[in-house]
């Protein structure tokens, strides 16, 4: 330090601060405790450790606890991917941009939608640049219908984005479990609604038959936003198949752990007539000079720093190392192993709904409504006592939700004999 | 040395308008084209939408830039030219020939606080 003080001439660190008026420097020291040697800090850490309670998970409500493979984590966290910078120049950032390249198009195949954006953040706020990629559209209307089947916090990240924007919410009523038709119809029969937004797997894990509800927001010239679970995606319809124009999510399910709520990453996905609305970066393929295949951030006109306060949104980052891992995932996987994931996690997930119902402290709450690999049930006693009952027995699972049901999800992670030592658990309380 | 025609009614913002009874046929300058450079797309309002004199109805884009188009007068718009979608670059080619929209008028009186060519070359300064 005070080398580096000599070789620019400053006699104390103190000097550098001279521009700062002399009430606004902090007088005094800051309350920062010494070093610690390597050794100590592996003590602290290994002790904050052991407060953590190692569940088994069963529980999903947005984010899955599906299997990661371990060369994930290898590859990105090598240097070239984990200290990369935004792919700005393009010639020094091929690598960056060519796996963006990779993760739009495996998002483009999974949605069957036509352009993908570099992503976004988490599926929230992708819902919320949904909803204002449908007010963008929609000029002169401000009014965004939300299905009050989407997930909780799905809802009340869209609604705060929606105060500030001046955007008008109203909601589609949830009949049996699913949204209901003829409440979107009433409502789009209000006029001035720019967009809908429904879910592909909703915050009960039904799987929603959205039959009619592209015909009818279209007929009212307004823009159909799906939230969808990405992973889910290659055994349900797609967004497209359900004539959506805009798909969003979250990433998570893709391999990323579940990390106590983050880093997950946003997907968006559109119809080629919004291409030039889509908020976020966008990677193009073209080619150099001597005409060899070449990657660059393209379509720029559309961002904030070009269209200032016209652009349909702020945004003008990614999260690529997140986008990234669900590359990795995904070309791993491949289409075979997402369809088998899912298919061990439906099995393992009817298996605990039956063997649940056996025990005679459930009721059904949509009986005969189709599920992939998460459920709810309406629990004979308090749903609260429910979920710390087995807390304590070391799962996680009975999430309480606002109508009194409790949720449970089942994984490919979770073996038979979980799922029994979990049953055993209700099932002597 | 850009392109002015005669006949013509200018706006500041650089649109020119093409008088035909009660319709107004709006592109913009050749001036205008060479500031943006090559136009990688123009976005345009639907047929049936209002405009209003001095407000955005669209705009032109290139590689780098954005740039608002505003409508010279008031009415409703009754075509739109298609062609522009697939191939932007007519406008850097003939910004003349080449319209954008075609609006019934509502106020043709609006067109008098227009410029004609003359006071349009004064105001570019060339």
């Amino acid at each position: 330090m005070k080398a580096m003080l000599e070789r620019i001439g400053v006699q104390k660190l103190e000097d550098l601060y001279s521009d700062v008026p002399s009430e606004f420097l902090k007088k005094g020291a800051y309350a920062l405790p010494d070093a610690l040697s390597e050794q100590e800090i592996r003590d602290l850490f290994a002790s904050l450790e052991a407060m953590n309670s190692r569940l088994k998970v069963f529980v999903g409500q947005g984010a899955y606890d599906h299997y990661t493979p371990a060369v994930i984590p290898y590859l990105t966290q090598r240097s070239e991917f984990i200290t990369a910078y935004t792919p700005y120049q393009c010639e020094i950032s091929q690598g960056t941009l060519r796996y963006i390249f990779e993760y739009q198009s495996m998002i483009c195949a999974l949605t069957g939608m036509d352009v993908s954006n570099a992503s976004m953040y988490d599926g929230p706020t992708a819902a919320a640049e949904a909803m204002m990629m449908c007010t963008a559209c929609a000029k002169k209307k401000n009014r965004v219908l939300l299905s009050r089947t989407l997930l909780p916090h799905v809802l009340k990240v869209v609604e705060t984005y929606a105060k500030f924007h001046g955007v008008e919410i109203g909601y589609i009523d949830a009949v049996e479990g699913e949204s209901s038709l003829e409440s979107l119809k009433a409502e789009l029969a209000k006029d001035n609604v720019a967009g809908a937004i429904l879910p592909s797997l909703n915050r009960f894990g039904i799987i929603e038959n959205l039959e009619g509800f592209a015909d009818a927001i279209h007929a009212a010239k307004a823009v159909m936003v799906q939230y969808c679970d990405p992973s889910a995606l290659a055994v349900v319809k797609t967004p497209a198949e359900w004539g959506a124009d805009i798909a969003v999510g979250d990433g998570q399910p893709l391999g990323l752990p579940l990390s106590y709520g983050g880093p997950y990453v946003g997907f968006m996905a559109v119809k080629k007539d919004y291409m030039r609305k889509m908020p976020g970066r966008i990677v193009g393929q073209t080619s150099d000079k001597e005409g060899r295949r070449a990657f660059v951030l393209t379509l720029q006109a559309r961002e904030q720093h070009i269209k200032r306060e016209k652009a349909t949104s702020n945004i003008c980052s990614n999260q690529s190392l997140m986008a990234l891992w669900a590359t990795i995932y995904l070309s791993l996987m491949g289409p075979q192993g997402l369809k088998e994931v899912n298919s061990i996690s439906s099995d393992g997930a009817h298996y605990l709904y039956a063997r649940l119902l056996e025990t005679g402290k459930f009721d059904e709450v949509f009986p005969g409504k189709p599920f992939l690999k998460e459920f709810v049930l309406k629990p004979k006693e308090f749903p609260g006592l429910m979920q710390k009952r087995l807390e304590e027995a070391g799962f996680f699972a009975a999430l309480d939700t606002e109508e009194g049901y409790v949720s449970f999800c089942v994984t490919e992670k979770r073996t038979k004999e979980e799922i029994d030592a979990l049953v055993k658990v209700i099932k002597e309380s | 040395m850009s392109k002015i025609l005669e006949g013509l009614k200018y706006a500041e913002s650089h649109e020119w308008v093409k008088v035909e009874g009660n319709i107004a046929v709006i592109g913009v300058t050749d001036y205008a084209q060479k500031e943006m450079g090559d136009i990688t797309y123009v976005d345009m309002p639907d047929v049936d939408d209002e405009v209003s004199a001095g407000e955005e109805f669209g705009a032109l884009e290139s590689v780098k830039a954005s740039s608002d188009l505003f409508s010279p007068v008031s009415g409703t718009v009754v075509e739109v030219n298609s062609e522009l979608e697939d191939a932007p670059e007519k406008v850097n080619e003939d910004a003349f020939a080449n319209w954008i929209i075609k609006v019934e008028l509502s106020d043709a009186g609006e067109l008098d606080a227009l410029m004609d060519a003359a006071a349009y070359k004064e105001f570019i300064g060339e």
